[in-house]
């Protein structure tokens, strides 16, 4: 009863060569509803050229989203902040490029997209842990990050603006 | 014709009785006691594994979010136990050399699965289904207890039916913020009032059921 002759997920299978009850996909196999056709969408190319935009509207939710993803997944070689310093790095992980510098700041948002999902240097591909909806959730949570560092005061809300002059006078 | 029996057989007779019912119940609050004892389910008992993995250290020490490596939890049944690759994403890199991650290096390079031992191994007769909990707001640390603190893993429950039915009657006790899912540290407010208005709100928001019945689990 406890143990019954059926495979769980991931157990081991007598049956099979390779002991895997959860059998990988036969080369070639696409899943229902997995064909993967929108070009931008999944491979963040755009007729051959790295994409310049988003394949849907970027909006508050996918940037709070984005952080969230980005957190579990980026933070522990990039850091936070995206300057790479995550505590893997910190622990003797290759440093990696920091998102502030010129050359990121400048990359089409179809780089990142490209990088999370094939691995770009040390970095592995992280296509098998990331969802393609999720990976341009944290490419736009990348652009909000690099964005923070170059925003003048007169684009900020009149009620942050009071609060840095409240912090200033002190 | 005389008798047989003595008058204090009277009271033998009677002590005996009173000596199969307490006798019974004792046997039976024994093996009940032994059955929920850790002798029995494994409780904070910890499994040895091919690689003495600490989820403290890569937790605690580290700040990886439990999904980093677990990255099916939120969609599917199980999970997931992350493969080879995800470990060497930084092993391939530092701890290059270390005699203890020869397993995962071997694994890499033959493409042979690692074989790790199950902790939480519940009977074949249970369906359990890791997104319903969390997407309802059920925190990781619930169940798996403050697995940030263990250096090799262990169950920190019993996993038993009684268990889970004490979440299953009362669901609204467990909940937190989907935010806070993988929190370890996280606490619901101290206010009793706060509590409770947060324990509403969440099971309102997430249309939190308390479900009992068999073919919840068993089918």
């Amino acid at each position: 009863m406890h143990d019954q002759p059926k495979l769980q997920p991931l157990e081991r299978s007598e049956f099979f060569s390779d002991h895997r009850a959860s059998r990988p996909p036969v080369d070639g196999a696409v899943a229902r509803g997995e064909l993967h056709e929108d070009e931008l969408f999944y491979t963040g190319f755009e007729n051959g050229e790295l994409a310049t935009q988003f394949p849907f509207a970027v909006t508050r939710e996918v940037v709070e989203h984005g952080r969230q993803r980005f957190n579990i997944y980026c933070t522990p070689c990039h850091g936070q902040l995206g300057d790479g310093l995550g505590t893997v790095v910190q622990r003797g992980f290759q440093r990696p490029p920091s998102y502030h510098i010129d050359r990121l700041r400048q990359a089409p948002v179809g780089h990142f997209y490209n990088v999370i999902s094939n691995g770009k240097g040390r970095m592995y591909s992280f296509n098998d842990r990331i969802q393609p909806n999720d990976r341009w959730a944290i490419v736009s949570y990348i652009r909000a990050l690099q964005l923070s560092r170059h925003v003048s005061v007169n684009d900020l809300p009149p009620a942050v603006v009071a609060e840095l002059n409240a912090e200033a006078a002190q | 014709m005389a008798q047989l029996f003595h008058t204090s057989a009277n009271m033998i007779a009677r002590l005996s009785l009173l000596a199969v019912v307490l006798g019974a119940g004792g046997g039976l609050t024994a093996l009940l006691t032994v059955a929920k004892s850790p002798y029995n389910t494994q409780q904070n008992m910890p499994v040895d594994q091919p690689v003495p993995f600490s989820h403290k250290h890569h937790v605690k020490g580290l700040g990886i979010d439990c999904l980093h490596c677990h990255t099916s939890v939120e969609q599917g049944a199980i999970a997931g136990i992350p493969p080879t690759k995800t470990c060497m994403t930084c092993h391939s890199q530092i701890w290059t050399e270390a005699p203890m991650l020869e397993p995962v290096r071997e694994s890499f390079r033959t493409n042979e699965s690692l074989e790790w031992v199950r902790v939480h191994d519940l009977p074949d007769y249970v369906y359990f289904n890791h997104s319903i909990h969390v997407n309802k707001g059920i925190g990781c640390v619930t169940c798996h207890g403050r697995v940030d603190e263990m250096p090799l893993m262990m169950k920190a429950n019993t996993l038993q039916m009684s268990w889970c039915m004490d979440c299953h009657w009362h669901p609204e006790a467990n909940l937190r913020p989907r935010s806070e899912i993988t929190n370890m540290t996280w606490a619901p407010p101290a206010d009793p009032d706060e509590r409770l208005a947060l324990a509403q709100r969440l099971v309102e928001e997430y249309n939190v059921q308390s479900k009992v019945s068999c073919s919840v689990c068993h089918r």
